[in-house]
């Protein structure tokens, strides 16, 4: 009967009458729903982890901060933004502010530009590229405790071999503890050493993937070497800078275990006898897990934040403004 | 040609990704210590755990007790330091899980915990009956919180005596005769002369450090920093800011070498000679012996003085927290660990200072000597130090505190070209920061 029907005249109602490769509706709105929700369903897992790790304790930590909550606190008391006003009325908070801006101006600065040139040499045509790549990497990959005491113990007032070299050389011993701006550079050399070989890595690889057409043509028309870093290499770098930039912002104005192993105490938080090298990231350790005021740490924690994202986005825009 | 310089991209950031990895791995490898006998099912015997820092010497205690009780089985969990091992303990103190049975706790930490005493148990009621007699009185106090519930029993201690380098004394024409030295160590005043006289003579410092002079002086107060109500006596215990300015004033006479006590350079200290007379609580000998090297041995002396009397720094006490599900038998244990017997075991293998009354009188102590120091019979010289201590000093909350904190550093601040004005204002601030 359907064949006749079929042959006479294919009607509305037969379309519907032949489903065999038809995919029933449930299951239409299956694979539709697949298309459109599996993606999220497989970034879903970071989102998720995201939310367990970072962005939770991100925001809990927002609620503590307007508590007097000491370690341990059965009942913490509601305080509003009291720790927020004591905040910015606290001379230790703007030290450790001070100290961790220059610090970070230390060691940042320096090491893009370092980490550029290294990228350039690196670069360059030398035997065996793979382990220089690796040997600028290795301070990386050493232990960052090691590295903090070793530096710790060259940058010794008394006995350090730094002074010592110094001496030889005839100039004045300085006291890397005692002195606030030499130990910011003590410590902003400890930084530098382990990070400008990672950045100098990921600047190579973007260096790498710069057409070798243009600077041929560059070389044709004459140019100097001087003038093919400066008018090629440099411009095309930007987004990589732009993230080596952003990336060493947000480390840099965390630092914390380099200052805190610098310390000639053993495991004090104190960043020196008047606080002369103390991070805000340390004082707010210190804060916490010292002092046992949680509300306040979670305060200064809050206010690190917005200023690394200040920070951060001033230096993504004065980046982006400068290497054009 | 871009295929080739996409490939050399790729072996950068391998490679790069391979060293990373290589350092999670170590970080990993470094920082695994999961505490094993967790995962055992709970069935037979009962299982406990016990949480001591740096060494207290009780393997084989452990092993013996265990040998006597088939029923218990036993975990030792052991942290390199004292620092992490009390920060963790106030943390899961805090946090209501996750502490050992029997947790070790150290005398300078005391005043963190003491005024958290309702987590602990109280050992005179849930412990063996009648030990107070066990411990030196002041030991045993100290293990006591205000409302004088007993949340710890006393292992070591750190009896106080002075260290004294003699070969740079006779460099300096003074006499170092025990009976010279004892007068030159009778008290503070007595000492700082002494020192005025060597650092004239020598240019040499004469003590290592003013926070580890100071520390000493204000611990032989009747109350340290906090009143037995906690509030703060920084400033209402006239006696403190006294003490303050003896040490300062020694050191800006050029008494001090101006080290950081445990730091490297206080280590290379050791070895060059560059401080003449060392606070010297008994474990301070291993440090000594090992800092100075053997190219000092027999240039270090123990006297058997401290200037006004005695002291004590270090010693530890074994509680029992309320978060134990076996608090009678880890009571148990840790009353048979603190008992003599026990104590002069741990003693003989770690040189842990003995608590204990009868252990200080057991003839293997009393005659036990270090030839490092010479002849001195360095057991029977601190236990008689021990015994000149009269009572245990009130550590209120912060107390400890503000001794790492606030007065260290503001003495180191001093030693590095404050005036000791300056640096007592600021160690008044500090402290009025940290309790509030």
């Amino acid at each position: 009967m359907s064949q006749t029907t079929a042959r006479s005249a294919p009607s509305k109602s037969d379309i519907a009458v032949v489903p065999p490769r038809r995919p029933s509706p449930w299951r239409d709105r299956l694979s539709r729903l697949d298309v459109k929700a599996s993606p999220y369903l497989y970034i879903a897992p970071f989102f998720l982890v995201f939310g367990v790790v970072g962005l939770f304790p991100l925001l809990y930590t927002g609620y503590v901060s307007l508590f007097d909550w000491e370690l341990g606190d059965d009942n913490p008391v509601f305080i509003g933004f009291d720790n927020y006003v004591e905040l910015f009325g606290d001379d230790q908070f703007y030290k450790t502010l001070t100290n961790t801006v220059s610090i970070f101006l230390l060691s940042s600065g320096p090491q893009i530009v370092i980490a550029v040139l290294l990228a350039a040499l690196l670069n360059a045509r030398l035997r065996m590229p793979t382990a220089w790549r690796v040997g600028v990497l290795l301070p990386y990959a050493a232990s960052l405790v090691a590295i903090g005491i070793i530096f710790a113990n060259l940058f010794g007032p008394n006995y350090g071999l730094v002074n010592s070299v110094f001496e030889l050389l005839g100039l004045d011993r300085v006291d890397w503890q005692a002195n606030r701006f030499a130990s910011h550079i003590a410590i902003a050399i400890m930084v530098n050493w382990r990070w400008t070989g990672y950045n100098a890595l990921i600047i190579l690889a973007a260096m790498k993937a710069i057409p070798r057409e243009i600077y041929e043509a560059a070389w044709v028309d004459g140019a100097s070497p001087m003038r093919r870093f400066f008018s090629i290499t440099l411009p095309l770098l930007r987004p990589t800078l732009i993230f080596v930039v952003v990336t060493s912002t947000i480390g840099g104005l965390q630092i914390f275990t380099e200052p805190k192993l610098f310390d000639a105490m053993p495991g004090s938080n104190n960043g020196g006898s008047t606080n002369q090298f103390q991070t805000v990231t340390l004082y707010m350790y210190q804060t916490a897990f010292e002092g046992q005021h949680f509300g306040y740490a979670s305060a200064t924690a809050w206010v690190l934040f917005l200023v690394i994202l200040v920070i951060a986005s001033l230096n993504f825009l004065l980046t982006r403004r400068l290497v054009r | 040609m871009p295929s080739n310089e996409g490939h050399e991209v790729r072996r950068i950031l391998t490679s790069a990704a391979a060293i990373g990895l290589l350092a999670g791995m170590t970080a990993c490898g470094g920082s695994s210590e999961t505490p094993s006998g967790e995962g055992q099912a709970p069935s037979g015997p009962i299982e406990l755990t016990i949480a001591t820092f740096t060494e207290f010497g009780y393997e084989d205690l452990i092993k013996e007790y265990e040998a006597g009780h088939p029923n218990i089985k036993i975990t030792h969990r052991k942290t390199g330091q004292g620092g992490p091992h009390h920060q963790d303990m106030l943390t899961k103190l805090t946090a209501g899980s996750g502490l050992a049975d029997v947790h070790a706790l150290e005398e300078g930490h005391i005043s963190t915990f003491i005024d958290k005493a309702d987590k602990f148990n109280d050992l005179n009621e849930i412990g063996p009956k009648d030990l107070q007699s066990r411990w030196l009185p002041w030991k045993y106090d100290g293990g006591k919180a205000k409302d004088g519930k007993l949340i710890g029993y006393g292992t070591d201690i750190g009896p106080l005596a002075m260290c004294v380098r003699t070969d740079l004394l006779q460099a300096a024409n003074m006499p170092t005769d025990p009976a010279s030295l004892k007068t030159m160590l009778a008290t503070w005043d007595s000492y700082f002369a002494a020192g005025d006289q060597f650092t004239r003579a020598t240019g040499k410092a004469w003590f290592d450090s003013s926070s580890q002079i100071f520390n000493a002086m204000v611990n032989q107060l009747d109350t340290g920093y906090i009143n037995r109500d906690d509030s703060l006596a920084i400033e209402s215990n006239t006696k403190i800011k006294q003490a303050w300015d003896k040490v300062t004033g020694a050191a800006k006479r050029g008494q001090t070498a101006k080290l950081t006590a445990f730091s490297n350079e206080w280590n290379s200290g050791f070895k060059q000679g560059a401080f003449a007379t060392k606070t010297c609580p008994s474990w301070m000998l291993g440090v000594v012996k090992k800092q100075a090297g053997p190219e000092n041995a027999g240039k270090w002396a123990v006297v058997e003085a401290f200037p006004e009397g005695g002291g004590n720094w270090g010693g530890s006490y074994l509680t029992v927290p309320k978060q134990s599900k076996h608090p009678k038998e880890a009571a148990e244990l840790a009353a048979w660990l603190t008992a003599p017997e026990q104590q002069l075991k741990a003693f003989k293998t770690t040189g842990n200072f003995p608590s204990q009354v009868k252990a200080m009188e057991s003839p293997e102590l009393l005659a036990y000597t270090d030839e490092y120091f010479g002849t001195t019979k360095v057991g029977e010289l601190f236990a008689n130090q021990a015994r000149k201590v009269t009572k245990a000093q009130y550590k209120g909350p912060r107390d400890g505190q503000i001794q790492e904190n606030v007065t260290s550093p503001a003495l180191a601040a001093v030693e590095q070209g404050a005036s000791p004005e300056d640096g007592w204002k600021q160690a008044v601030d500090g402290a009025k920061k940290l309790v509030r």
